[in-house]
């Protein structure tokens, strides 16, 4: 009983506890809005130094330096993605997640509609061959059994040894 | 057309193949971001000198005024940075034989750390900006210390390099762009 008690609690405990955040209170905005547009923008950009991170869960330095600099681009009246070509300026496309539409990047976007379309093909060819090669067996054996029943003395496997 | 589709497995094995060993290349770092700085002018900043030491200042303008016969490598360091303790060496015996001009960028760091390090192994450096929160760091696009950077005698950077310049490899790269940063000199006066 006790037992199952604790498994409760701890069980509850990690449901209920949040991600440990990487802003810190001193970084926050006063202005909601704001601050809810600072975070959207922090999740698309990556942090440099940890790279699989965006700069809003990051806890390096750099991550939080650019954390405070969109927010101060923010309240100075950047639009978003003002914010993020100021950023982009400075790291390249290299520090968006979501990267953006143009020549160097065609084949990146392009390329699994291109596979998931040969892979269609392929499969779809693979099918159609399939089911002629059944159909021309089926229409085979049909014919064969049709001419057996003609020849039955032919016919010795399946005709019990006499 | 039968024949066709028997080259298409083919194909497409070839074609991840040849990804798969671009991928395998051990010179290929997938971690290292491009600067996209390299053959643009060096950023815009404007950094006062470390407080309490007698070497100048440094800012964007400093950088573009150079004839080319010497080329302007910036290296921005901190004494809490234990790789820049190494890189020191190489880079005051690049000051000292390979006639190059060294500018410092001291990042995020206590003025009075910076002075006991330079004290404890010399100052190489003509001038040092102090960059105590760091925002001209994000101006050069930085990602850590050490980096230094190559500049030509246009004012273009010529060339990155992230982590200590340490070791043959690094400082074979280090050579190539300063003889291309002395070239492009060359051509601009």
């Amino acid at each position: 009983m006790i037992r199952r008690i604790a498994i409760t609690a701890v069980t509850l405990a990690t449901l209920v506890s949040q991600p440990a955040f990487a802003v810190e209170p001193d970084e926050i905005l006063a202005d909601p809005v704001l601050e809810e547009r600072a975070r959207a923008i922090s999740k698309q950009v990556r942090c440099v130094v940890c790279q699989n991170q965006d700069i809003d869960s990051s806890n390096a330095g750099v991550a939080r330096d650019l954390r405070l600099l969109v927010r101060e681009r923010l309240v100075a009246g950047d639009s978003d993605q003002q914010v993020m070509d100021f950023l982009v300026a400075r790291y390249g496309d290299y520090v968006l997640f979501n990267p953006p539409w143009k020549p160097s990047t065609y084949i990146l976007w392009v390329a699994p509609i291109v596979i998931l379309g040969l892979g269609g093909i392929a499969t779809a060819a693979v099918l159609t061959q399939n089911a002629r090669r059944y159909r021309k067996s089926r229409k085979q054996e049909t014919e064969r059994g049709a001419s057996e029943e003609r020849n039955p003395e032919n016919h010795s496997l399946t005709e019990p040894h006499a | 057309m039968k024949r066709l589709f028997a080259l298409f497995p083919i194909t497409i094995a070839g074609i991840l193949g040849a990804f798969l060993l671009w991928g395998l290349n051990p010179d290929r770092d997938p971690n290292e971001i491009p600067s996209v700085l390299i053959s643009q002018p060096v950023p815009e900043f404007d950094l006062p000198p470390v407080d309490g030491l007698d070497t100048h200042g440094l800012s964007n303008t400093d950088l573009v005024e150079n004839d080319g016969s010497a080329p302007i490598v910036v290296n921005v360091f901190a004494s809490w940075c234990v790789p820049c303790r190494a890189e020191h060496a190489v880079l005051t015996r690049m000051v000292r034989d390979e006639g190059i001009r060294l500018m410092g960028i001291n990042y995020k760091d206590k003025p009075q750390d910076a002075r006991k390090w330079l004290d404890d192994l010399g100052n190489p450096y003509e001038r040092i900006g102090s960059d105590l929160d760091g925002r001209a760091g994000i101006e050069w696009g930085i990602s850590g210390v050490p980096e230094t950077f190559v500049i030509d005698g246009a004012g273009k950077v010529v060339f990155r390099f992230v982590g200590p310049v340490l070791g043959d490899e690094a400082i074979s790269k280090m050579r190539t762009a300063l003889d291309q940063a002395r070239a492009a000199g060359g051509e601009a006066s």
